[in-house]
């Protein structure tokens, strides 16, 4: 029994979990400011950079705490924030390891684990006491419930496909056909679903909860040190982990075969690619404009590939 | 030189304070984020919030209304952080000194780390001052 406690323990702390995230995501997110950079004609940072910038927060800088703030929210959101990311990644990585050790049910709970990081920014903003914060958490409130619901429509089609199982492992195994982005409704789904991650992230056309030309740093402007750390550790989790539950979702997870492996990095370079080169060439939409484009948009978009993957396309 | 000096030297998240600037030292440092110079090479990042900055440029010639606002910024960036005072104004007041309005420099109301003289300064004089202030960190100055 205590050996298959520490079993647990390691895979959320260390291999799938936590520490590889954390470690994975930085560079994911090197590989994005890189990007950036050579898209806007700049050599852009060193790998090393996202690596010293969080371990700078976190062990060398001053955390302050707002006067009057409630520490426990203030504190602790990060804390829930980069567990719920590291946990939803070891969900995912350890499903798409061994197909077979997840249980029924496990996509929603890992939709629910995607939900926290952003429910645990808008609580520490709102505790923070910053008019300007509650104004990106507001926002923040707003662009969740603008995304949510597509992200949850286009996440069904892969479900019915692998014959109506709400079981990661399944829905991989169940590719070993073919891909579901394969099929008409499984490509309509994965744009619809990109276009939430990208929300979901918090990139460039839909970053007006943090918008820094605008409210300055918005949910974050309250966060300094450690706190800022961890949650920055808990973005790169996420931007780490997402392009491979789509992976798993729609290219059929990963494979243990070397050819697979190959065809893995080259997918997940693409979606990545995909989701900066989105960031890059887009301005910042307003709100609204942001509401509009997924209820009035991606939602019926995917309610279409819901139907085409009944009707079996 | 250890590990904590040249994590600090190497990732300096700014933040721009503009004390009455005539706006010419804040386009020259929006100079340095383009393609011909690119800072964030080395690290430097613009900042929104002061909270998360390391450095504080300040531009401009300290006018007797800024003087409590950059007092304030200052307590309020997190330690250990820097100050780099800009341009002719920043450093010295420049063409404000005998000005009724402009009582005092910069460095009589916070402590300021490097000084990048011009008006405005040029952005391979904006840094090789940040090369000074990186060398300075590594010398291991507590900011």
């Amino acid at each position: 029994m205590s050996a298959k406690i520490l079993e647990y323990i390691f895979l959320f702390l260390i291999f799938p979990g936590f520490l590889f995230s954390t470690t994975m995501g930085l560079m994911v997110c090197w590989v994005d400011r890189k990007i950036t950079a050579r898209l806007q004609w700049r050599v852009g940072p060193p790998w090393y950079q996202n690596f010293f910038d969080v371990l700078k927060l976190l062990l060398y800088k001053e955390t302050l705490i707002p006067e009057g703030v409630s520490r426990v929210l203030f504190l602790g959101m990060p804390l829930l924030a980069a567990s719920s990311a590291a946990l939803a990644s070891t969900i995912i990585l350890v499903i798409n390891g061994a197909p077979f050790q997840g249980f029924m049910g496990d996509l929603i709970v890992i939709i629910y684990l995607l939900m926290m990081p952003s429910i645990a920014i808008m609580l520490g903003a709102f505790a923070s006491r910053n008019p300007l914060a509650s104004l990106g958490a507001s926002r923040e409130m707003k662009l969740m419930l603008a995304y949510e619901l597509p992200f949850i429509l286009s996440l069904i089609v892969p479900i019915i496909k692998s014959g109506y199982a709400i079981k990661l492992g399944s829905i991989i195994t169940q590719q070993s056909g073919g891909f579901i982005a394969g099929s008409p409704s499984g490509v309509i789904s994965f744009i619809t679903a990109l276009l939430c991650v990208q929300a979901k992230l918090g990139f460039v056309p839909f970053d007006m909860p943090e918008a820094e030309t605008e409210i300055m740093g918005g949910t974050y402007i309250e966060y300094s040190g450690k706190a800022l750390g961890i949650f920055k550790i808990a973005k790169a989790i996420m931007f780490f982990m997402l392009p491979i539950l789509l992976i798993s979702l729609y290219f059929g997870g990963i494979r243990s075969s070397v050819d697979g492996l190959v065809k893995n990095v080259l997918q997940y370079l693409l979606i990545l690619v995909l989701i900066i080169v989105i960031k890059n060439t887009n301005p910042r939409v307003r709100i609204d404009q942001a509401v509009k484009f997924f209820w009035g948009l991606v939602t019926p978009a995917a309610a279409i590939a819901i139907v085409l993957a009944y009707l079996g396309h | 030189m250890g590990i904590k000096e040249k994590i600090l030297s190497r990732s300096i998240y700014v933040f721009h304070v503009s004390s009455g600037s005539c706006n010419n030292c804040d386009i020259e440092l929006l100079d340095c984020l383009t393609p011909r110079y690119d800072i964030e090479r080395f690290g430097i990042v613009l900042v929104g919030s002061v909270r998360h900055a390391d450095a504080l440029f300040c531009t401009g010639s300290t006018n007797r209304l800024c003087v409590p606002r950059i007092k304030k910024l200052y307590e309020q960036m997190p330690k250990p952080g820097f100050i780099v005072a800009w341009g002719a104004c920043g450093s010295s007041r420049g063409l404000f000194k005998d000005s009724y309005n402009t009582d005092r420099p910069l460095d009589e109301v916070i402590p300021v780390d490097i000084y990048i003289p011009g008006c405005p300064p040029k952005p391979e004089a904006i840094i090789a001052g940040l090369v000074k202030l990186k060398e300075k960190i590594l010398a291991g100055k507590k900011g």
